[in-house]
């Protein structure tokens, strides 16, 4: 086995964003879409230092990027939560199928 | 030379009288519709009969022979060059002659409506559609077009339509003016048509240039026009023959006379002017009009005008003999009459001498519409004074109605053939040209003559003398006043004296003057036929007896279906029905609906089920969005990625 | 010979990668919830692999201190944590695995295809305190404009929240 590289970490970063885009698409329940869209997030911060280490270790810029995308993260998590909330009193279920509001 | 302006007043002063009266005529102008339309009447008429005496006493003759004359031509609509329809003034004899025929006949139906349609409630509209009639006829006889007479054509049916159908609550006259349009229209198609095969073959749609064109052997159109041929028949033969289908439609010839007889539900003067004087003789005309044509290019097609102008004639005055209803009586008279005068065109060949049938026809035309005009205009009176329109309710009226006694009795005596009134001069030439080109057609009219006599002096009897005249209490007004009676009179004079008119001089087929002898022996048969006839029907009917009732037993079926008049409308009406509705109309509507519409509803309805379809997408689920989105880059990736280099 | 390091990195991978699996296929919702936090300190063990210790603190602090708290605050306020979640229809369960799978297919492709190199050999040691003078530097890789904001978006999102998830006053009855 070799010495784990670029090339692993990007192979982690991409099936833990693809894992959560089927965490998306699959869920019924708003909160663990949420959770998925989480996933997606983290697996780019990885790929972000992932390149910030191996590929441009004379500057800083993958790094703030994850700092900042952790920030913003939080604050639409928060929002989002917000939202589900909000829908769970209108339409007492916070499941997806049901919600055919932006139908034709 | 003829001055365009004046010549154009004369059609002009009737159409005046029609928009006004029919813009103004019935809130303002009420009373005095009547006065106004007349006057208007006057004067063209006045200028009729000036123009008719500049042409044929000062202008017309040049050269030996009277000329065409074109005053006024004006493009309208040019399709191309050369070919283009023209609004314009043609003079030459026939449409002269047929000026003052149109306008004095006219001028006496105003007259005499002053009188009989005194109290109407629609009296301006009455005159209005009367001036819009003899505007349309007298753009008929001037057209210089053959388009032109096909649109003004079209006017006179309407006002035709307009007049017969003018007791509009009455079903009858309804569907009576309907079915007169309605075949006259569908004769019209024929018309159509051949204008468009006859503009086609000679370039032009100019009378004078078609007729030249066609005629004269050498020119290209002549050969294109013989040469193209349809089914063995060459192209100007299938033009000439369908111009005379519309002919034949607007002249009531068999088999398209159904419209003629019901045409009575309109007002007697109504009748008097548009079914027996004017508008049934425009298919003799357009057969003159187009004469060289017929007589030079296509002598079949003239030899079936003559064959359907006998057959015509023969089969109106057997009908006639049965009618109960005096304007029935009347109507298929003039049927037969307009037969006599076809058939005359029919027999006669062009120039000199042989255009004897030509000048014939147009002479009894002239007469024709003297006699029957006063003929519709007594039977009017006698209508008005009885009530009814049956034989059964008149008898021995001639004490009670002198003037038109005396009168009607003239107009008898002119339809006959006795002489010395016009009938029989015009009646005397027709049979000759008969006796000369076509015996067979010669006796048919022979036997048609006698016939006549025969059912005129049966209606004459009937009206005048059979039965004592019972008062019913009802007598009111008498014979009618002045204005009744002067039309009566004038035409009466003209029945008399318009015999003596040298016709020959001044309307001949190619406008060189032809002689009119005086064949003595000749004239002695018809003349015998003729009085045979009218001492016939004296023995049948001068008293009440009961030899007719015995003749028409004795005669039986014939006699049923004569009375029947021959069951033609109801053969019309099952092949109609039977053949054309179900087995052409059902299929062609069912096609319509069901493969038409059905391809139009195709068409929606298959977008229909596409957005259906379509709409599915937009479901509302953000996942499905996204599902499609991930699939949707996935395929364009690796399309950008692999397949395009 | 297999360093220490090398296993510590696949066990985090499997953690990272097994947890995430489990966090969005399983059927209770309390249980998806700490399969992602267990995934998400999975990741700041990455971090810290890496030498980024700055950000796994971050990571740790925010992410899983926070973002999954919040997250396991609202189902507890949205549904009884005990219940099964409903499944969803295989066909879309079936589609979506394969157009992932897909998808990761084409992108390792594509990855492996290239060759990743450093671009210069300096190396610019990731320091707290290197992080911070980045960060509030107005110059050349300076990071203050951002940081202004980042602090501006982030209190939009504060009053945005409160306001989204303000209780209207029940009507008088």
């Amino acid at each position: 086995m070799m010495e784990p590289g670029l090339y692993h970490i990007l192979f982690i970063s991409a099936a833990l964003f693809f894992i959560g885009v089927y965490g998306f698409l699959t869920r019924r329940n708003l909160v663990t879409m949420l959770m998925g869209i989480e996933l997606i997030l983290n697996s780019v911060n990885l790929n972000f230092i992932a390149f910030n280490k191996y590929v441009w270790p004379a500057k800083m810029t993958g790094l703030f990027f994850v700092l900042f995308i952790i920030a913003i993260a939080a604050a639409e998590a928060a929002v989002a939560i917000a939202i589900i909330i909000n829908l769970y009193r209108s339409h007492h279920s916070i499941d997806v199928t049901n919600d055919e509001d932006l139908k034709y | 030379m003829p001055n365009a302006l004046t010549i154009s007043l004369i059609p002009l002063l009737p159409f005046a009288g029609f928009i006004l009266l029919g813009l103004f005529g019935r809130k303002y102008l009420k009373k005095s519709s009547g006065i106004i339309g007349t006057v208007l009447l006057l004067a063209s008429t006045i200028i009729a009969l000036y123009t008719a005496y500049e042409y044929f006493f000062v202008y017309g003759k040049v050269g030996g022979g009277f000329q065409k004359f074109i005053p006024l031509q004006l493009t309208w609509l040019e399709f191309s060059q050369g070919v283009s329809i023209d609004m314009g003034i043609l003079i030459d004899p026939i449409s002269v002659m047929m000026l003052v025929v149109v306008t004095f006949v006219s001028l006496m139906v105003h007259i005499y409506s002053l009188g009989y349609m005194k109290g109407e409630e629609r009296f301006p509209v009455y005159y209005s559609f009367l001036g819009l009639f003899t505007f349309s006829m007298l753009g008929l006889v001037l057209a210089c077009n053959i388009f032109q007479i096909y649109i003004f054509w079209e006017l006179v049916g309407v006002s035709s339509f307009l007049l017969i159908g003018y007791y509009y609550e009455k079903p009858s006259a309804v569907a009576a003016c309907k079915k007169a349009f309605i075949v006259t229209r569908f004769a019209d198609l024929g018309f159509l048509i051949g204008i468009l095969i006859l503009s086609f073959c000679s370039g032009t749609l100019d009378f004078t240039t078609l007729i030249q064109r066609l005629t004269t052997v050498g020119t290209s159109e002549f050969k294109t026009a013989v040469s193209y041929s349809f089914m063995g028949v060459s192209a100007v033969t299938w033009g000439a023959a369908l111009v005379f289908v519309g002919g034949a439609g607007k002249s009531a010839m068999f088999p398209l006379h159904i419209w003629l007889p019901d045409a009575m539900e309109g007002p007697t003067p109504v009748s008097a002017l548009i079914h027996a004087a004017t508008m049934v003789v425009a298919g003799v005309f357009l057969v003159a009009r187009l004469f060289p044509v017929l007589a030079l290019t296509t002598p079949h097609v003239l030899e079936i005008v003559g064959w359907v102008g006998a057959i015509s004639a023969v089969f109106a005055a057997l009908i006639a003999c049965t009618q109960t209803d005096i304007k029935r009586v009347l109507a298929y008279s003039t049927m037969s009459q307009i037969g006599y005068m076809m058939f005359a065109l029919g027999v006669s060949k062009y120039g000199g001498e042989n255009g004897l049938g030509y000048t014939a026809s147009m002479f009894h035309l002239f007469t024709h519409a003297m006699f029957k005009a006063l003929l519709f205009l007594g039977a009017g009176g006698v209508i008005h004074f009885v009530h009814s329109n049956e034989i059964k309710d008149m008898g021995g009226l001639r004490k009670v109605l002198p003037i038109t006694h005396i009168t009607f009795l003239i107009a008898c005596l002119a339809i006959s053939g006795v002489p010395p009134f016009a009938g029989f001069f015009s009646k005397e030439e027709i049979l000759l040209a008969a006796y000369q080109n076509n015996i067979g057609i010669y006796w048919i009219a022979l036997i048609t003559s006698g016939l006549t006599a025969f059912y005129m002096f049966r209606l004459y009897f009937n009206i005048f003398w059979s039965k004592p005249y019972e008062s019913h209490g009802e007598h009111h007004h008498g014979e009618g006043g002045f204005v009744m009676m002067l039309p009566l009179v004038l035409l009466a004079i003209g029945a008399a004296a318009a015999g003596f008119i040298p016709f020959g001089e001044y309307v001949s087929s190619d406008g060189i003057p032809l002689e009119s002898h005086f064949h003595l022996q000749f004239s002695i048969v018809p003349v015998v036929l003729a009085l045979t006839g009218v001492f016939t029907a004296m023995w049948m009917y001068k008293t009440q007896n009961d030899k007719p009732a015995k003749l028409a037993t004795a005669l039986n079926g014939f006699y049923t279906a004569a009375y029947h008049k021959f069951y033609i409308d109801e053969m019309y009406i099952f092949v109609t029905k039977k053949i054309l509705f179900n087995l052409i109309g059902r299929p062609a509507a069912w096609f319509d609906r069901n493969v038409v519409d059905g391809l139009v509803n195709l068409a929606g309805s298959t977008t229909q089920a596409a957005s259906e379809n379509i709409k599915k997408f937009q479901s509302g689920k953000v996942q499905q969005y996204a599902i499609y989105f991930l699939a949707g880059i996935i395929v364009l990736a690796t399309l950008f990625i692999y397949a395009w280099k | 010979m297999i360093s220490g390091s090398t296993i510590i990195f696949y066990l985090l991978a499997i953690q990272i990668l097994g947890c995430g699996l489990l966090s969005v296929s399983t059927r209770q919702i309390f249980r998806a919830a700490i399969y992602l936090l267990f995934s998400l300190i999975g990741i700041a063990g990455i971090y810290f692999w890496l030498n980024y210790q700055f950000i796994a603190a971050v990571q740790i602090v925010v992410y899983v201190g926070g973002i999954v708290v919040l997250i396991i605050f609202s189902i507890f306020l949205t549904q009884k944590a005990g219940e099964k979640l409903p499944a969803q229809k295989l066909g879309r369960k079936v589609f979506a695995a394969l157009a992932a799978v897909c998808a990761f297919a084409l992108t390792m492709l594509q990855v492996y295809k290239y060759d990743f190199k450093p671009a210069s050999d300096d190396v610019q040691p990731v320091t707290v305190f290197n992080i911070g003078s980045n960060m509030i530097s107005t110059g050349d890789g300076g990071y203050a404009l951002p940081f202004e904001v980042i602090s501006m978006l982030l209190l939009a999102a504060m009053i945005g929240c409160i306001v989204i998830a303000l209780r209207t006053k029940p009507e008088t009855t």
